[in-house]
């Protein structure tokens, strides 16, 4: 791995049982970069994402995160507090199930706000402007802080959870299906909203989606995993235009073209 | 005394047990320490965890005041303090000033506790974050990490929804600047008494099998916003018997047609004061 590298991960295996659900995969991020991990559903994307953020330990290999000071840390012999730390402030998680993620119960301003108090934020007035700010980024009218996301629809409720995600502004976000169950036209809205984000915010993302589509947008490299095994990586205009790997090739001709 | 009990109820397995959890309790300020809570001869939530205690750490020569909402007179209060009258027979008393040992309910006497005298909380709930992390595994998590943020939510919650912090007894504090603590059902009004009290604040709760304690002279300190500071809220009236300004106030209605007074809660406290004023 070179110098700069944000995440990388080396020789990364993991079975369920006899399943093997992660094979010898490597992986490096670069700062700023969006990397896009697709392949079919039970290829091991989402496995490889909870491993690479921590969640899940590898049967065999390493991931090494560089931290703010430029330390090389081993994330899977790190400390759990360490790494809940990791998970608060430079790392941010967006689910597919925005419900799952935020807080019904807590109002847009509350969910935004609580990875601020988590850090050690205690100005109410502070913490409630910036939610505020957050909120107008993300395209929700501010005038909105009090309700509940109960009443948000799907695509606000997205929106919502990227937002409490980012306000600590982390380095490196990991988005596991974010547009997915979203109807084309709020997920075009969000597509660009997440595009212009991390352009402004100089993210590192590894975005896992089964969406061609979706990677096509946003990344700039591109993994195509098949049963635990990477089987094509690079640019991807370069992987999408011209897929070598016959199981590419299939995923990139089986998108319907409009 | 009764014939036929062990001294002040409990077996001394019992007591041992309980007192190497207080042990434990009061070197670790403020974080809940498991015991077998034993079943006592009165239904849980009566104060229970609050008997268990009293009754382990009660020795012949102490003198026992028992209060419920500030009052010596109401039947919980009665109760528990003729229950070791009969059980331990220790002397009892009504008087704050001359009790070693003080079991309460939902108050802190307003007289200045000393460094030789103990205050026993019967707490219902001892897990300050029950209301918003269902898990319990995952609150031991966050009181093991510090990681206090969500009870900030709440406090931000209700400032949001009612222009103010809307918690006014339970109110959730800090101990030692580390473990959340809930400081059983007082009324917040009460919460800058823990501050820095030279008695030993000991925390018994039955149902939950769990006690913690504050050592005398810790830090407490409720838990606010910087633009929002605490601030203990009493009911904006004089004692209508004493006439104090100062004491927490229990609202008494006085007839069907609205008339209310407002008296002391503090039962001991408010006849001193009259007694002095008669004087």
């Amino acid at each position: 791995m070179s110098d700069d590298t944000l995440l990388s991960a080396r020789d990364l295996s993991l079975s369920f049982g006899t399943l093997r659900a992660l094979d010898g995969v490597d992986v490096d991020l670069w700062p700023g970069e969006v990397l896009a991990i697709v392949g079919e559903s039970g290829s091991g994307k989402s496995t490889l994402l909870n491993v690479l953020a921590g969640r899940l330990t590898p049967d065999q290999g390493h991931v090494f995160y560089r931290d703010p000071d430029g330390h090389l840390a081993d994330l899977h012999a790190m400390s759990a507090p360490a790494l809940r730390a990791l998970h608060r402030s430079d790392w941010g998680f967006v689910q597919q199930d925005a419900r799952a993620a935020l807080r019904m119960g807590v109002s847009a301003g509350g969910n935004v706000g609580e990875r601020l108090m988590a850090k050690g934020a205690r100005h109410y007035g502070e913490i409630r402007a910036e939610a505020a700010r957050w909120l107008e980024m993300v395209e929700i009218d501010p005038g909105r802080i009090d309700d509940l996301p109960r009443i948000f629809s799907g695509g606000m409720l997205q929106r919502l959870q990227i937002a409490a995600t980012l306000v600590t502004h982390p380095r490196l976000v990991f988005m596991d299906e974010p547009t997915g169950g979203l109807d084309v036209s709020v997920q075009a809205r969000l597509l660009d909203l997440i595009r212009r984000l991390v352009g402004q915010l100089g993210l590192a993302v590894v975005l896992v989606t089964h969406d061609i589509a979706v990677a096509r947008l946003l990344a700039q490299r591109i993994m195509v995993m098949q049963r635990g095994r990477v089987v094509e990586a690079g640019l991807t205009d370069q992987v999408l235009d011209d897929p070598a790997h016959p199981y590419t090739q299939l995923l990139v001709s089986s998108v319907l073209q409009a | 005394m009764s014939e036929g009990y062990n001294f002040a109820y409990l077996d001394e397995q019992t007591k041992r047990m309980i007192r190497r959890a207080l042990l434990k309790a009061v070197a670790v300020p403020g974080h809940q320490i498991p015991f077998g809570a034993r079943e006592m001869p009165l239904p849980y939530g009566w104060g229970t965890g609050g008997i268990q205690v009293t009754a382990a750490i009660l020795g012949q020569s102490d003198t026992l005041k028992v209060i419920d909402q500030g009052a010596d007179d109401t039947t919980n209060a009665v109760s528990i303090r003729r229950f070791f009258a009969r059980t331990a027979g220790v002397a009892t008393t009504t008087e704050t000033a001359r009790a070693s040992v003080i079991q309460t309910r939902h108050r802190i006497p307003e007289t200045t506790l000393r460094a030789d005298q103990i205050i026993v909380y019967q707490v219902p709930q001892p897990e300050p974050l029950w209301r918003l992390e269902p898990s319990r595994a995952a609150c031991r998590t966050m009181h093991a990490l510090a990681e206090y943020g969500l009870m900030h939510v709440k406090l931000y919650e209700d400032i949001a929804r009612y222009g103010q912090v809307a918690i006014s007894y339970d109110y959730p504090v800090m101990v030692n600047d580390r473990h959340l603590m809930a400081p059983s059902p007082i009324p917040a009004f009460d919460n800058p008494k823990m501050d820095r009290m030279p008695a030993l604040q000991l925390f018994g709760a039955g149902r939950e099998k769990r006690i913690y304690a504050i050592p005398p002279y810790t830090s407490v300190r409720s838990l606010d916003f910087a633009d929002h500071p605490f601030r203990p809220h009493r009911a904006p009236h004089a004692c209508t018997l004493c006439g104090s300004r100062d004491s927490y106030l229990d609202e008494v209605l006085t007839d069907d047609r609205g008339g209310r007074i407002f008296v002391c809660s503090d039962t001991d406290y408010c006849a001193t004061r009259q007694r002095k004023d008669a004087a």
